[in-house]
């Protein structure tokens, strides 16, 4: 595929535009989802079902006043909500939604994921470090230490998958598990009996990567404040919170491609982007389930579970496929 | 459960807790010494919220004070008002009528499940889950609908006087109060389900934050915190005062001394007071609500008076020096968070912030009551 | 029971003053320990002693396991006198509360501390110090704990214009 500068822009305005509207109707959701969760109606006023407070919200945020606080490093203070928003971004151009529907796919796409995601972890100490509050830097090493050590197991499944597949290619993944429910990657295989394993480690790293509760350490309101972003107001807040929205519908569409089988129907019929869809945003929806129903986690429970629980079953489950494929 | 690390004490930084912290509950400041995450010594600034009651004990008529001892401790106020109440009839030797006495009993203890249901939202907030404060409010609203019908007010109540009550229940609250028990331990269940099992918040609790007996002991520490570190102690059965001993219920107890065991005690207490209650209006009997015979002014005899009662937070004392006036020559109000709060700067050295707060949310802090 | 031998062992700090039981005193009264009417006074035990008697007395309730419930103190302006009142009772179903108080000259208001026997007193003695201006010998830390920090007045006292 030859990559023209118009494909580039357009490709990025629509990664922009879908990364937008989600992040913003996806805080709306999470909205809705809790005050569902408990017992109260939520934002309901702003037009129908309350569907116009996101965009008020939006208006709301880009009205104040940018403010930076007096002893704040001023160049990272303003660089880290463009550096966690950017990656974000820019992982949606490489995601497949169908199987004609992607900005641009690439071969290496789950290593260029991968990659933007753990520039994350910069942005986030980054605010921490530039708002010189003590708060937000404990908040930003916390954060950048669960984002370290959960990137391992992730990584370790992510290769599982892919050595099954044999190719790092989002699209193959997604072809190669096409035709049926009994194709998808979450089911155990003559190579990788474990898989189920593999996707549960995979979903609990990417609740841990997003920074979503019970993970949510790096924000962490009753003991930090407000973690990292205490200091931001305005529009910088805004791209933080929709970095991480952003973040949330990029690890749905991970997990969905690496282990749901893509964009392909359950019982092998009309495949197409709606399946797509449907398989993230029912993710997305019991990533919200989960963070308005569990308390959050200490930091060691949380660096004891990547280490000591997950990233030796993942390697476990790693040299168990490696052997496998090399038998049969 | 944290790991044993050795404390660097020459590269720490200190910070500031509060004033306005959202696990303070309140204008509560606390210095903490860091080493990284973890607590080397911490300081509690208090005064925030500072009033000087005991000042105006001594200006104001011990009937004009009544309105005071409820800005206490907004959460649960009718116990203090109980306790005022009682140590001026104690002191005057008022006989109070039976149907006034259980009256009191229920309310109270309708208020302490109120205070405890929102110290449990407020402490499962503390930890990160949101949702079950909400269930807790709503069960709560049941209790401070039923309280304002008879007392007037939803949380700064002064409902008792001296020799009864401002009036009698309806029938409209022992209606409402026998349907309030059997949801009540219906929703009990459920935050048995929900919350007392959730591994998460187990994790965060057992074996955290040990108070021994001992230090109990020595810092003078009532209610809950004392009887999650293993002393069966309550005043309702230490001391027995009003109604109580017509009643058959128990002390929760746990011996384990950690965050979880304080919190088991006061879900614990929750049944128990339900027990109460339904006792109390299944005994309620008929009869006037104020003694009849009752001087207009109160005022009196020369003397030391201490009466202690147990409110949700523990045991509040109230100590009336009278020269024979009609306004106490000197009031002092023990308040039970202020014995049991300052126990956190010794228990938290050592510890991770994360499970310092947790550790202070387990003490249900009321900041407007330790001040006063 | 436990009421007994607390008084025994009080009493045994004033040998050979020990006076009337159970009758009302004169104010001000002697030094003694007092049983009170537990119905009429809420609690037990009245000791009155000595400052310089004050270690002794509360070391006694300390070694017979009591645990502090609140130090205050009262301000008797006509005397010219201050009275420092320290509350004890006990995690116990045999119960017994105990009151030691002190009387110490409205001039030279000092105690000392207990701080070293009830860690918990250090707030008590703290907030005493903030209304009274008692000074308590031996506190580590006697800065105003409810008061503001810079605060150089004492409410409580009789003569204190704000």
């Amino acid at each position: 595929m030859s990559l023209t500068l118009l494909n580039v822009i357009v490709a990025v305005v629509i990664a922009i535009a879908f990364a937008a509207v989600n992040a913003a109707y996806l805080v709306w959701a999470e909205r809705r989802g809790a005050a569902r969760i408990q017992r109260r109606p939520g934002p309901n006023i702003n037009g129908p079902f309350g569907l116009l407070q996101p965009p008020l919200d939006g208006i709301k945020l880009m009205t104040k006043q940018l403010m930076i606080p007096g002893g704040a490093d001023k160049i990272l203070f303003m660089v880290a909500p463009v550096l966690a928003m950017a990656p974000a971004i820019m992982s949606f151009v490489t995601i497949p939604f169908s199987a004609g529907i992607a900005a641009h796919n690439m071969e290496l796409g789950v290593l260029v994921i991968f990659a933007f995601a753990s520039m994350g972890a910069m942005a986030i100490l980054f605010a921490g470090w530039g708002s010189r509050n003590k708060y937000s830097v404990m908040a930003s090493v916390r954060a950048v230490s669960q984002n370290v050590s959960y990137e391992i197991p992730m990584l370790i499944t992510a290769i599982t998958v892919v050595m099954t597949t044999g190719s790092m290619d989002l699209k193959a993944i997604s072809m190669a598990q096409s035709g049926g429910f009994w194709h998808w990657n979450i089911f155990p295989s003559l190579h990788s009996p474990l898989m189920p394993i593999s996707f549960i480690i995979f979903f609990i790293c990417s609740l841990a990567e997003t920074n979503r509760a019970p993970f949510d350490l790096g924000e962490a309101e009753s003991e930090l404040v407000a973690g990292f972003h205490t200091e931001y107001g305005s529009m910088g807040f805004g791209l933080f919170f929709m970095g991480e929205y952003a973040n949330i519908v990029i690890g749905a569409s991970l997990t969905t491609i690496l282990f749901l089988g893509g964009w392909d129907c359950p019982f092998g019929m009309f495949p197409g982007v709606w399946w797509f869809l449907l398989k993230i945003y029912l993710l997305i929806a019991t990533f919200i389930w989960i963070r308005w129903t569990f308390p959050r986690t200490t930091i060691y429970g949380l660096l004891n579970l990547s280490w000591k629980i997950l990233i030796p079953i993942s390697l476990f489950n790693l040299l168990l496929t490696a052997g496998l494929l090399k038998v049969f | 459960m944290s790991a044993p690390i050795q404390l660097r004490p020459d590269e720490t930084f200190i910070l500031n807790v509060g004033p306005q912290h959202p696990a303070t509950h309140g204008v509560l400041r606390v210095k903490m010494q860091m080493d990284g995450e973890y607590i080397v010594k911490s300081e509690t600034v208090l005064g925030y919220v500072h009033r000087m009651h005991e000042k105006m004990g001594e200006n104001r008529t011990y009937a004009q004070f009544l309105p005071n001892l409820s800005r206490l401790d907004y959460l649960g106020a009718l116990g203090y008002t109980h306790g005022h109440v009682l140590a001026i009839e104690r002191a005057a030797g008022i006989e109070v009528p039976e149907r006034a006495e259980y009256i009191r009993a229920i309310t109270v203890e309708l208020n302490r499940v109120a205070s405890h249901l929102f110290w449990f939202g407020a402490f499962v907030m503390d930890l990160g889950g949101f949702s079950p404060l909400m269930y807790a409010i709503q069960d709560r609203e049941h209790i401070l609908d039923m309280l304002e019908a008879v007392t007037g007010a939803r949380l700064t109540y002064c409902y008792y006087r001296f020799g009864g009550l401002y009036n009698d229940v309806d029938d409209n609250f022992i209606e409402a109060a026998k349907r309030f028990i059997p949801r009540m331990r219906k929703s009990l269940k459920k935050y048995d389900a929900l919350v007392t099992g959730n591994i998460i918040f187990r994790k965060r609790l057992e074996g955290i934050a040990p108070v021994s007996a001992e230090m109990c002991r020595k810092y003078g520490a009532t209610g809950p915190v004392a009887r999650g570190s293993g002393i069966n102690f309550d005043v309702r059965k230490n001391e027995p005062y009003s109604v109580y001993p017509e009643f058959d219920f128990d002390i929760p107890v746990y011996h384990e001394c950690d965050s979880l065991a304080r919190y088991r005690v006061r879900m614990d207490e929750m049944e128990q007071s339900l027990r109460i209650i339904e006792q109390g209006l299944e005994k309620l009997p008929d009869g006037p609500f104020m003694a009849e015979k009752k001087p207009k002014t109160i005022k009196l005899p020369v003397g030391d008076y201490y009466q202690a009662v147990e409110t949700a937070r523990g045991s509040f004392g109230i100590r009336i020096v009278s020269d024979g006036d009609k306004n106490a020559y000197r009031l002092k109000l023990r308040s039970p968070t202020y014995s049991n709060m300052h126990l956190f700067d010794e228990a938290c050295e050592g510890m991770l912030i994360m499970d310092a707060l947790a550790f202070m949310g387990s003490l249900d802090l009321v900041i407007p009551e330790i001040d006063r | 029971m436990i009421l007994e031998t607390t008084q025994q062992a009080l009493q045994a700090l004033f040998a050979g003053s020990v006076p009337a039981d159970g009758a009302e005193p004169d104010t001000p009264r002697a030094n003694g320990v007092l049983t009170r009417d537990y119905k009429t006074h809420g609690y037990h035990l009245d000791a009155q002693v000595d400052a310089d008697q004050l270690l002794a007395a509360v070391t006694v309730l300390d070694q017979a396991e009591f645990f502090i419930e609140s130090i205050t103190g009262v301000d008797w302006i006509k005397e010219k006198q201050m009275e420092v009142i320290y509350d004890f009772s006990r995690y116990d179903f045999d119960a017994c509360r105990v009151v030691i108080r002190t009387r110490i000259p409205r001039e030279k208001p000092e105690v000392p501390s207990i701080t070293k026997i009830y860690a918990g007193a250090n707030w008590h003695e703290r907030e005493t110090h903030d209304f009274f201006g008692i000074k308590f010998a031996g506190h580590p830390h006697l800065v105003p704990l409810l008061l503001p920090e810079d605060a150089d007045f004492h409410p409580l006292l009789k003569d204190f214009k704000a």
